[in-house]
């Protein structure tokens, strides 16, 4: 009996439930989504590196669903209290006939129940689907082949999710016994004939508020934009964020106050159609809301930026790896480690006696000695040599600018030896790797850097024309900035400079390193990770102790590694950032939803005295818009600053490539922030609608 | 005299047809211009039916109703909404003032759903204010007012528009007895500046201060009376009169 009557109650408000429906399908699927990805994978093609990474990127994501699910859970208690709110009258019906509480509690428990197992299976449905989806994604992600597409479904995911979600819907009927059992039958009839009271708030007062609090958020921007130099410590971050957070708490509590008498004196605007109703409408909401709005702001900012951030982290890095590693193999040798001028350095390093006295073999040789003919895998390959000398250091090349420059940046490390290139080697790297190559004169040196704050510090230097002592020549700079160019490969614009000096000035005493860069002579993935396997196998040669073993990087590892920050970067944002926005929107609509009994007798009166649909319905969508609007529009606002203090941060990773990923959060705002404001809006109208 | 509403024949039936309700049945009603006209009816009797269907906000089954020759009962959609805030104007027992807005901003709404200029308005709401007595409460809130300063606030808003008709649904219902008759008094005033006020009521205190009053019963007209020269006191005793003809039905009325 109970049960049919919890059913019969669901069909009734069905259009109540609409977004509270809405909102746990959608966390549902997203969270079976991001739980099933290792499933996704599955069908690819990865190395066992990439396989090592699924597992890690995995139990993040395991660890960031338990986060999860304590918005969602808070966001379902919270959408359920506004539910039962909207049945007050009902509850007090059932409890004047004499119902008991218990059995109200059960109704309740048994709706729960109902809507639990359906939004589960429907949710479940949709995230096996979106899943799907999501594995062409997965495949994008890690530039991995998709070797056939299979269905794939998650059963361990799926397990994940029920319990997860029963647990919530556990919650949710704990809350709703509490409150039902708290609550009192004259409450419960006649809470909706609570007058509601307008507190006018002082004018001259918001608008000083409203200043001051203008004034504390440009100085947080300031701080997190051209300030940013000035923090030291991570901490730092912490001010201009309380700063951002109160002050938009008292935006939008002055706002609240300033929005009305702004539009009142505009008598033609205000006096136009149903302007003055949805005005009144709108302020009064906000009265009451100022506290929701701010939080609503906050994570929509939050949202914006962990989206485009991570975005554009993925597309930059992707960018970088084709940009910064050119070529599949390079492999470094240190030589010459018995120098006097090193020797004791070298040591300290913890090489041994016979890998330093060993060390006057270039790469190809010291890798026969290992029995390992490189060049019969390489199609092409190049040599060259790295000079340094502790006689050209940071303190050097800075020249007279070095005080000015200590005092700004006092944690760089000064006493660096610079790398030393000839000017014909370098330009047989840029040749293999399709940079652009220099001409210098004997009297001239380049600096190649594109590490940005390196590049700056260095540029200070640079058009000061700073001239530099090198083996017997002095050296004046061909430019008077740094030149792109880089020698080692790596994923990002990190090279924090190389000197490249004319052939004859080099001293070959101090010969460093000599390099090899080169292309193998096939593509076959597996091929090459047979090659960089065995390559990696030299590390347990016998002979080890005897020569050092050349470094390596190779365009795969690169690759890989950067993958995996980039893939469990970018996933954690997409999860957190979906997940905040929905939240978000649900809030907004929920309320405005809850109010639609109250908006429901408005837009009655409104209808008796011959308004026309037409203009009621704009009324209604520019009230529920400007509702959703506001705190979006603030969001952006702090985004903008949040998005360049994020480049600053990431910096090293590039970011070229920030527009797409904007454009990407803008669709993700659109479809989700503007989906929520549609059904919102359809629901709300569908509330209204008088039924003849 | 010219006739501001002519009720033809109407008929309404409520539910299907092995149970047919006939809230109003065959009832035919003239309202001239000017006049103040009360109609008078125990619960069910058809009354607040019969000033739905004048109000458009339900339809006749049979029958023409005409405001100002204009045939409503072949009205829809927007024409209606047009004919409701252009032709009539609306008082209601539960004020339905909006708890948002002021007593000005309230009354100004039905201006401005019709264009008027803010210019326009303010000189209506003055002009309006200063015969309903409510220039000092024009800045309140609805919840800072007493019941009769909100129907005197939704009285100006209906009348303010120049309506055709003025329909008020038991007007006084929620006030005191005090409220009632100055608001009363205003209706007389606002009917000698030309006003066409129907009224539904079924205090005969109310209907009283009306200068024709009409009789329902089973969806039917059951008796006119018109208040001629006499006095509100003896008009109120001719009301009574009826109301101890109809029996029990009206007793409530008393």
């Amino acid at each position: 009996m109970l049960s049919k009557l919890s059913l019969k109650n669901i069909k009734k408000s069905i259009k109540d439930y609409t977004i509270y429906f809405f909102t746990l399908i959608l966390g549902i699927s997203i969270f079976y989504v991001f739980n099933a990805l290792d499933t996704q994978t599955a069908m690819m093609d990865v190395s066992e590196s990439t396989q090592e990474l699924i597992k890690l990127m995995m139990n993040m994501l395991g660890a960031v669903s338990i986060f999860v699910s304590f918005i969602l859970g808070f966001l379902i208690i919270y959408a359920s209290r506004f539910l039962m709110k909207r049945r007050n009258k009902e509850f007090g019906i059932y409890l004047t006939l004499g119902m008991s509480k218990r059995k109200i509690s059960m109704i309740l428990f048994f709706e729960t129940l109902f809507i639990g197992i359906l939004s589960l299976v429907v949710g479940l449905g949709l995230g096996t689907i979106l899943s799907q989806l999501m594995s062409i994604i997965v495949v994008n992600m890690f530039e991995a082949d998709l070797t056939k597409f299979t269905f794939v479904f998650s059963s361990s995911a799926c397990i994940k999710t029920i319990i997860y979600f029963s647990v919530m819907y556990l919650f949710v009927m704990i809350f709703n016994t509490i409150s039902v059992s708290k609550c009192k039958l004259i409450d419960l009839l006649h809470g909706d004939k609570k007058s509601e009271k307008l507190k006018l708030k002082n004018t001259g007062f918001c608008i000083i508020i409203f200043i001051i609090s203008i004034l504390v958020l440009s100085r947080a921007y300031y701080i997190v934009t051209d300030g940013f130099l000035t923090m030291q410590d991570a901490k730092d971050i912490l001010i201009p964020i309380m700063m951002g957070s109160i002050s938009t708490f008292f935006i939008f509590w002055s706002l609240s106050g300033l929005i009305l008498k702004i539009f009142k004196s505009m008598k033609k605007f205000y006096y136009k159609g149903l302007n003055s109703f949805t005005l009144r409408q709108f302020s009064s909401k906000i009265n009451t809301t100022v506290f929701s709005t701010t939080i609503i702001c906050l994570m929509l900012f939050v949202t914006i930026c962990l989206l485009s951030a991570c975005l554009t982290l993925k597309n930059s890095m992707n960018e970088g790896i084709k940009k910064f590693a050119p070529v599949d193999i390079q492999l470094t040798n240190k030589q010459n480690m018995d120098a006097p001028h090193w020797y004791d350095t070298n040591l300290s390093y913890g090489y041994n006696e016979n890998q330093i006295k060993n060390s006057h073999i270039d790469v190809i040789e010291k890798l026969n000695i290992f029995d390992f003919e490189i060049t019969k895998y390489l199609k092409e390959y190049i040599q060259v040599n790295i000079y340094r000398t502790p006689d050209l250091t940071l303190n050097h090349t800075l020249g007279s600018k070095l005080e000015s420059i200590r005092t700004q940046f006092p944690f760089l490390k000064y006493d660096t030896m610079e790398t030393i290139i000839t000017i014909s080697d370098y330009n047989k790297i840029a040749k293999l790797y399709g940079i652009d190559t220099y001409i210098l004169d004997d009297d001239e040196y380049i600096i190649l850097a594109d590490f940005k704050s390196m590049v700056n510090t260095r540029n200070i230097a640079l058009k000061n024309r700073e001239t530099i002592n090198l083996f017997g020549y002095t050296l004046k700079p061909k430019y008077d900035e740094c030149q792109n160019g880089f020698i080692e490969m790596s994923s990002q614009s990190i090279n924090s400079g190389v000197i490249v000096v004319s052939d004859k000035v080099v001293d070959e005493n101090y010969l460093y390193s000599d390099m090899l860069m080169g292309n193998y002579n096939t593509t076959d993935k597996e091929e090459i990770r047979n090659i960089e396997s065995s390559l990696n196998e030299l590390d347990k040669s016998p002979i080890k102790n005897r020569y050092l073993i050349p470094d390596g990087t190779s365009k795969l590892s690169i690759k890989e590694s950067t993958n995996s920050l980039t893939v469990m970067v970018t996933f954690i944002g997409l999860y957190l950032g979906v997940i905040f926005m929905i939240s978000s929107a649900a809030i907004l609509g929920l309320k405005e939803l809850s109010e639609s009994s109250d908006n429901k007798e408005r837009f009655r009166m409104l209808r008796k005295i011959g308004t026309d649909e037409k203009l009621i319905n704009k009324a209604l969508f520019r009230q529920i818009g400007i509702f959703f609007l506001l705190p979006l529009i603030l969001a952006i606002i702090h985004s903008i600053f949040g998005i360049k203090f994020a480049v600053k941060i990431l910096e090293v990773f590039g970011t070229d490539e920030l527009l797409p990923s904007i454009i990407m959060t803008g669709i993700f705002l659109v479809i989700i922030y503007g989906g929520y404001f549609l059904i919102t809006y359809y629901c709300s109208k569908n509330i209204i609608k008088e039924r003849n | 005299m010219e006739n501001i509403l002519k009720v033809e024949n109407i008929e309404k039936y409520y539910g299907s047809r092995s149970s047919l309700t006939k809230a109003i049945d065959n009832l035919s009603l003239d309202v001239e211009k000017g006049e103040f006209v009360a109609i008078m009816g125990a619960s069910g009797s058809g009354k607040t039916t019969l000033l739905n269907v004048v109000s458009t906000i339900d339809h006749v089954t049979s029958g023409h109703i005409y405001v100002g020759g204009t045939d409503i009962t072949k009205l829809k959609g927007n024409d209606l909404n047009k004919f409701r805030r252009e032709e009539l104007g609306f008082i209601f027992q539960d004020f339905n003032l909006l708890d948002t807005l002021t007593a000005y901003e309230n009354i100004a709404l039905a201006l401005s759903i019709q264009n008027v200029s803010a210019k326009e308005i303010d000189m209506r709401i003055k002009k309006v204010a200063e015969e309903l007595d409510i220039e000092s409460i024009l800045s309140k809130y609805p919840y800072q007012m007493s019941g009769g300063q909100k129907q005197r606030v939704a009285s100006a808003r209906a009348i303010i528009t120049n309506p055709k008709l003025v329909l008020a649904d038991e007007p006084t219902g929620a006030l005191d007895s005090k409220s009632a008759k100055m608001l009363l008094e205003k209706f007389n005033y606002l009917d000698e500046l030309g006003a066409t006020i129907l009224m539904v009521t079924h205090d005969a205190f109310t209907a009283s201060y009306a200068r024709r009053v009409v009789f329902i019963k089973d969806g039917k007209i059951f008796k006119e009376i018109n208040k001629g020269n006499d006095s509100r006191k003896e008009f109120f005793d001719k009301i009574i009169d009826v109301v101890t003809l109809l029996g029990g039905d009206l007793s409530d009325a008393l």
